[in-house]
């Protein structure tokens, strides 16, 4: 495989399926999929809830293993060569007995090559890349802070950072903004987009919310309900950096409408895009 | 009420019933050879003082060695068994039936084994405190969020690593708090065990006393006592606010 190709299937599913259970409590989370993210893409994942949008999540993070088909790293079966992950979850799971900064620096003590020199940086290297992180999304006078001091954009926004510190090169994120309110979601709508155009990791990101889809990803693929595949692929090719009143324009509601349009059985409730949690 | 007129209240409230108990006994004209007055109490610790010190020695030594014992064991059992849902789901059972047994009951095969003595009273004091700590730490490593679990194995994280990085901390106030009712616990036992089969402590004492009809001294016994449960409760308690601070969120 040339360098292209490589790039071009930084992630590829090959008819990956999964199955739960046996016999007559057999459940088919995921039909067999085909995929390809391609490296320093930011691809949104949007379906109705149980279609197995944070299944596919979970097969790329190693956390589930397909009963059908492979997942390809580059073009190299999964698990032959270590794939750097960050993820980022709704609950924003912070360590309590930790201060925000020692939080961040979690993946540094775990993820090679970082952990071997962990003890000896942690003071000053590692504690300088934390920081950098934290002033960038606006929480460096927080940093020693715990997490229950925080508000929940603000606990939101130290689990990006934890994501991002070990320079992953897939991010994954499932609903990350999901519980939080409007204003703050887009406020992170906006962080996420600068350090994704910051640091470019592929971004592979589940979300119900379709606007923020839409603002966010360069690509769209639409599940249909359980059992879940992907009924629809397409790109969103809005120029960056996209400000935050992209979402009043035509083309914007456009596209957003199209793609409540396809998501055929989910019940229509509240405003476009607003929260379904 | 404010946090101090709470403390008075409570002060109070003791002091009030040893003024009840003296000013009852007084009045009703109740023999010493039932219930002693609270100064006659006192009186007999004054002057059995000498003779009581090397019983509360011995006490407070078996419930000590039994509690370090049983805390080691506890907590390694609680590791391991949180840290595994097989091991959890297995062992549960195993650990309920042992901990239903009443520990009296046991006192006399360690006698048994190892003679009256000590031994039976540290061995006592041991098996009474583990099975809290045990339930209480693999409580805390076993609930740990999926979704945290998630983000360190997405890491690629080891169930060591996980354990160290999350788990444990995460059931050091589970683990503390056991510990408050651990070793309150531990010096039940050990003064059980010296009730029934020893020569020393402050349990064989009251039992010596009682057969020689001296009865204040008896009750001298009960007051070291609630004496030393309450300080031990009162320094673990004190351990446990400062260690695991984190989890009592009282400076938001």
């Amino acid at each position: 495989m040339n360098r292209a190709d490589q790039s071009a299937r930084f992630v590829e599913f090959d008819g990956v399926g999964l199955t739960y259970g046996r016999d007559a409590e057999r459940t088919q989370a995921l039909m067999p999929t085909s995929l390809r993210i391609a490296k320093g893409d930011f691809l949104a994942l949007v379906g109705p809830s149980g279609c197995g949008k944070s299944t596919i999540l979970k097969l790329v993070a190693e956390l589930l293993e397909p009963t059908e088909g492979r997942i390809l790293f580059s073009g190299r079966e999964l698990g032959a060569e270590p794939v750097r992950v960050g993820m980022a979850f709704q609950s924003a799971s912070l360590l309590p007995w930790m201060t925000i900064r020692e939080n961040v620096m979690l993946p540094l003590k775990i993820v090679p090559p970082f952990k071997a020199g962990f003890r000896a940086k942690k003071a000053g290297e590692y504690r300088d890349r934390a920081d950098a992180l934290l002033e960038r999304v606006g929480l460096i006078d927080f940093a020693d802070k715990n997490p229950w001091q925080l508000s929940g954009g603000m606990m939101q926004r130290a689990n990006l950072c934890r994501a991002l510190i070990h320079d992953p090169d897939l991010l994954l994120l499932d609903e990350p903004f999901g519980a939080l309110d409007q204003f703050t979601r887009e406020e992170l709508w906006q962080t996420l987009q600068d350090l994704w155009l910051d640091r470019s990791p592929t971004v592979l990101l589940v979300t119900h919310d379709l606007r923020e889809a839409a603002y966010l990803a360069s690509r769209i693929c639409v599940m249909s309900p359980r059992p879940g595949r992907i009924i629809e692929d397409r790109a969103v090719t809005f120029a960056r950096p996209r400000p935050i009143d992209l979402t009043f324009d035509p083309g914007f509601t456009a596209l957003v409408q199209e793609l409540r349009g396809r998501i055929v059985h989910t019940p229509v409730t509240g405003s476009i895009g607003g929260s379904a949690a | 009420m404010s946090p101090r007129q709470q403390k008075l209240a409570s002060a109070g409230l003791i002091v009030g019933v040893f003024v009840f108990w003296e000013l009852f006994c007084l009045l009703a004209g109740i023999s010493e050879l039932i219930l002693p007055r609270p100064s006659r109490i006192i009186a007999a610790f004054i002057e059995y003082q000498h003779a009581i010190w090397p019983h509360v020695w011995q006490t407070f030594y078996t419930t000590m060695v039994g509690f370090v014992c049983g805390v080691a064991i506890g907590l390694g059992l609680g590791v391991l068994i949180g840290s595994s849902k097989l091991a959890y789901d297995t062992a549960y059972p195993l650990l309920v039936g042992i901990s239903s047994i009443p520990k009296v009951a046991v006192v006399p095969i360690f006698v048994l084994w190892f003679g009256a003595g000590t031994i039976p009273a540290i061995l006592t004091a041991m098996i009474i405190c583990i099975f809290p700590i045990v339930v209480n730490v693999s409580t805390g490593i076993a609930t740990v969020e999926p979704e945290l679990e998630d983000v360190m194995r997405s890491l690629k994280a080891t169930k060591r690593e996980i354990l160290w990085n999350v788990g444990l901390p995460r059931s050091m106030p589970y683990f503390f708090a056991s510990l408050k009712v651990a070793i309150t616990l531990s010096f039940v036992g050990s003064v059980i065990a010296e009730t029934v089969a020893a020569n020393k402590g402050v349990g064989n004492l009251m039992l010596i006393a009682s057969s020689s009809f001296n009865v204040p001294l008896v009750f001298a016994g009960l007051m070291v006592l609630a004496i030393m449960g309450v300080s031990l409760y009162a320094v673990f308690s004190l351990i446990e606010r400062n260690v695991a601070s984190w989890a009592m969120r009282k400076e938001i």
